[in-house]
């Protein structure tokens, strides 16, 4: 069937294309990447430019060292910055394949059809700027500027969120709340008032005990929170590590809890009827500081550590010696809120029960536990106040979703659908930095609202898959080719980081804030962008904070005072929290008086049927999620994901260790690709395992076609969270199948 | 002056960020490396352990790659580093075959690479590249003949291990276990 948005294959340009990449000399940078010198890059660098990374949302400041010729031979992470202190992870060294991948976005395309046939025509940036705005003004008679939104994720967005508030649009999203980590900020909100944010507040350098539910630090490079991982165990700390999987964490446990998945709830339960019934809680600090002790000791009564048991597999010996561990090291105790947390639909439930621990630890404000950041708080450049919008993200949620503190991505999807009772409809997407079909499960309905669309504008560097449904492809330059906003990550200290670019733009490439302000010097909105260069409003920020380009040039990174004194609340003091009761709640009277539960219950969730098993899904260190996998330095080490299968499964079903499998879901849907099968004890028996991000179906990935499976195709059934309406992934199960539904050919259109 | 490195198992999370340093540090072409890591996994699920190692050339006291190099382009400099002269090398492989430890690889331009220590850098002062970006700071490198040496110190104070003592080659790359 013919349809109005046809997926196209970028690849399938030809000659253009060619032509364009040639031009590349023009800078100096036609000369591949690792042309061998014997004497190794270390002597040829003849600058260093302050960056910092953009290869995972840490963004570690960084040095670009480059030559005469512009061309970036290594990154080197930046000594004075608290994220990365002078060491990158390895993201972050590879960083320079981003630059270099030839399979880059190379000029503006614009969808034509042609002999019948859809297919994109490469374009000048006035060309399709101006198609831009026109459809965009277009857009906004008819449906109101609200119906223009953004989906985005990185540097770029902050500069597209800009364009679409001065348009008269807050219709803006990302798929790092509902598809990541939105339960923790509501389950963390609704007991102390704060959310957790990013990077996380997490004191793991000065913890004792820490505890870490299914998070994988060391395969999830975070780079502080690694270090600092590893700082701990220097520092002897007990590490109880809770994961259905052996992972590199759970290796350098004292207590790792081999748990049945999706029974994580009940082992919180037990955790918090032992620290009560036991009287191993911080007494003095929740006496002090929390609302609703009483209701939480006769709501986990039942729950012992025998009936968790029952449910979990975990030996209630285990359950109660690594409460008491707990217990032994608080206040100096962390029981990590994780990251990515969207499991089973109950999700902001469980951090809550999470939270509840910390709370009953006294962890929250104390050294080793969760540290009071502070942010660089940098002034704005001086534009016109937004214009108000008519309905928002707000509006999208219909009633739903009452905790949900951010907008969540697939209600936008939603009202991009056409029908009669979209109140709030959506009439067009901005997609910035993030490839939507690998991030958010459920493409059918995504499919559904990219043929309703009347206008599809995709930026980025690469010809990611959702590059195949714009309207409009710009090709932004990485971020070692631009200016980006200052970093204000808020830390124990405020910090401000510096993001010039290493060397030009490659191709027909611009910087994010260029086309943000092309786009709205053309709607009308010069008064948004009154600057000719994105320097010019760094250097007006650095003077609101007293500091100039030329020292923010030389350092990279300069670390602020804080306001406050102190990262760690006072014991003796009291402590106003941001509840309704000002104190921390292990009751919550306002999930009460919503309808919720007010304290957190176990739910029995879905099981495999014979034959299947659950699908479980991380990362590895070396790769952000589909972002990188085409990076030719990263795909050197670490090309394709691989499916983590015990002996005993592989016995039953005769899959031998480097063959490969297809999977097919509950739902009969089958992998594009087939997986490499890795037998290991690592893995429990009832589960696989792989690392989110691979099996691209572009050829035009030419790194990453076919190679390993994406699990997000796999996620067809979701189970949101009413709270706020994150999509809870972890309740597909998988069997083995000799044969893939499609052929290569099909699997690429 | 004797270079060694020693490298806690119980610190490193095999994230391979001493392998890509490496790459991007010594021109090393796509494809090949000058170190790696190793996973070991033993027991069975739930009484299961891993060991995760950073290798990389051991730079033995007593070093078949030189021993058996037609040429002298495998040779030994001060500190006990092993370095290749690619302009002397033939390419001939024995030096591979030699190595009890996989260590070296043939470039494509036709002479044997492998791990330099970074000699580069130790010149100037620095840490080789893997050493100096480890997250985890598990990799210790330095000079074994100085007692207060950081590499001196966490041997003195650490259990440890080298790779296949067997093949009697005094190789001077320590796992902390």
């Amino acid at each position: 069937m013919k349809t109005r948005r046809e997926f196209i294959k970028i690849s399938a340009l030809g000659i253009g294309a060619a032509a364009i990449a040639a031009q590349s000399n023009k800078w100096g940078l036609g000369s591949p990447l690792f042309a061998a010198t014997k004497k190794g890059n270390y002597t040829s660098a003849t600058k260093i430019v302050s960056t910092y990374c953009e290869v995972c949302f840490w963004k570690c400041a960084a040095w670009a060292h480059v030559d005469d010729n512009g061309k970036v031979l290594k990154l080197i992470g930046n000594d004075a910055d608290p994220q990365c202190n002078g060491r990158l992870c390895p993201r972050g060294t590879g960083g320079v394949g981003m630059l270099y991948d030839d399979d880059r976005l190379k000029t503006p395309l614009i969808r034509v059809t042609e002999n019948g046939k859809q297919t994109y025509r490469e374009a000048s940036w006035d060309e399709a700027l101006d198609f831009i705005a026109n459809k965009m003004k277009e857009i906004a008679a008819a449906n109101g500027p609200e119906s223009v939104a953004l989906f985005n994720h990185g540097s770029a967005g902050s500069h597209f969120s800009h364009l679409l508030k001065a348009f008269g649009s807050a219709t803006i999203t990302a798929p790092s709340y509902a598809q990541c980590r939105g339960p923790r900020e509501v389950g963390f909100e609704t007991t102390f008032g704060s959310q957790i944010g990013s990077p996380e507040p997490t004191d793991i350098r000065d913890t004792r005990c820490l505890v870490l539910i299914g998070s994988h630090l060391g395969e999830n490079m975070h780079n502080g929170q690694v270090q600092e991982f590893s700082d701990a165990i220097d520092k002897g700390a007990t590490i109880i590590t809770v994961d259905p999987r052996l992972s590199i964490a759970a290796n350098k446990s004292k207590y790792w809890l081999p748990i049945k998945p999706s029974t994580d709830m009940a082992l919180l339960l037990a955790w918090i009827h032992v620290l009560i019934f036991d009287e191993l809680y911080n007494k003095e600090y929740v006496e002090k500081h929390s609302i609703g002790l009483e209701q939480l000791k006769e709501h986990v009564r039942p729950f012992t550590p025998e009936w968790a048991y029952g449910i979990t597999t975990i030996q209630p010996s285990l359950i109660r010696n690594t409460a008491k561990e707990m217990a032994d090291n608080a206040p100096s105790v962390l029981v990590h809120p994780g990251r990515h947390v969207t499991w089973y639909g109950d999700d902001a439930q469980r951090s809550r029960a999470i939270a509840i621990i910390n709370g009953l630890l006294g962890s929250w404000g104390a050294r080793g536990g969760f540290f009071m950041k502070e942010g660089a708080s940098i002034p704005d450049f001086p534009h016109p106040a937004y214009p108000k919008p008519a309905w928002s993200w707000h509006e999208l949620l219909n009633g739903k979703f009452p905790f949900a503190t951010m907008s969540v991505s697939n209600t936008f999807i939603d009202a991009s659908i056409a029908s009669e009772d979209n109140k709030h409809p959506i009439k067009a997407w901005f997609i910035a930095g993030t490839n939507l079909p690998v991030a958010i499960p459920l493409m059918s309905q995504m499919e559904k609202a990219l043929q309703d669309l009347e206008l599809v504008v995709v930026v980025d560097t690469m010809p990611t898959e959702v590059t195949g449904f714009a309207d409009v492809v710009l090709p932004e330059c990485t971020y070692l080719e631009r200016h980006d906003d200052l970093r204000d990550a808020p830390h124990r200290e405020p910090t401000i980081a510096l993001r010039e670019p290493a060397t030009e733009p490659k191709w027909e490439s611009k910087p994010a804030w260029w086309i943000a302000k092309e786009l709205g010097e053309r709607l009308g909105l010069h008064d948004y962008f009154a600057y000719d260069t994105f320097e010019e409003v760094i250097k007006w920020q650095l003077e609101q904070k007293g500091l100039t380009l030329e020292e923010m040039q030389s350092k990279g990174v300069v670390v602020l005072p804080r306001k406050t004194e102190s990262p760690y609340l006072d014991p003796k003091e009291s402590h106003q929290f941001k509840t309704p009761s000002g104190k921390i709640e292990f009751y919550s009277s306002t999930l009460a008086a919503a309808g919720f539960d007010p304290m957190p219950v176990y739910t029995p969730h879905p099981e495999p049927e014979e034959g299947f098993y659950r699908l479980i899904y991380g990362r590895a260190p070396m790769h952000t999620f589909s972002r990188t996998v085409n990076n030719p330095n990263l795909a050197d080490l670490m090309d394709e994901n691989t499916v983590w299968v015990h002996p005993k499964v592989a016995s039953l079903w005769g899959l031998q260790e480097g063959k490969y499998t297809y999977l097919r879901n509950q739902d009969a849907i089958t992998s594009d690709f087939p997986i490499k099968i890795r037998v290991t004890e690592r893995i429990r028996w009832d589960s696989v395992y792989m690392v989110h991000g691979f099996g691209h179906n572009r050829k035009e990935l030419s790194n990453a076609f076919g190679k390993g499976i994406d699990d997000t195709q796999l996620i067809t059934k979701v189970l949101i969270d009413p709270l706020m309406g994150g999509t809870g992934m972890r309740s597909n199960f998988v069997t083995f199948a000799s044969t893939g539904a499609h052929n290569e050919e099909e699997a690429a259109i | 002056m004797r270079y060694a490195m020693a490298i806690d198992t119980l610190k490193c999370v095999g994230c391979s960020d001493c392998v890509i340093a490496c790459q991007m540090e010594n021109n090393v072409p796509l494809g090949f490396c000058r170190d790696w890591v190793v996973e070991s996994v033993h027991g069975t699920y739930p009484q299961v352990g891993l060991e995760l190692r950073s290798e990389r050339c051991n730079h033995c006291e007593n070093a078949p790659c030189v021993r058996c190099c037609p040429t002298g382009a495998s040779h030994i400099v001060d500190g006990g580093i092993v370095l290749v002269t690619p302009e002397k090398c033939i390419g001939c492989g024995a030096c591979i075959q030699a190595c009890p430890y996989d260590a070296r690889y043939s470039h494509p331009e036709g002479y044997v690479d492998k791990c330099t220590f970074c000699v580069h850098r130790i010149d100037e002062g620095l840490d080789p590249a893997c050493v100096a970006v480890c997250p985890t700071k598990c990799m210790y490198f330095g000079d074994l003949d100085d007692v207060n040496s950081d590499i001196s110190k966490i041997l003195a104070r650490r259990k440890f291990k080298a790779l296949a003592p067997e093949a009697g080659t005094n190789p001077q790359i320590y796992y902390l276990v």
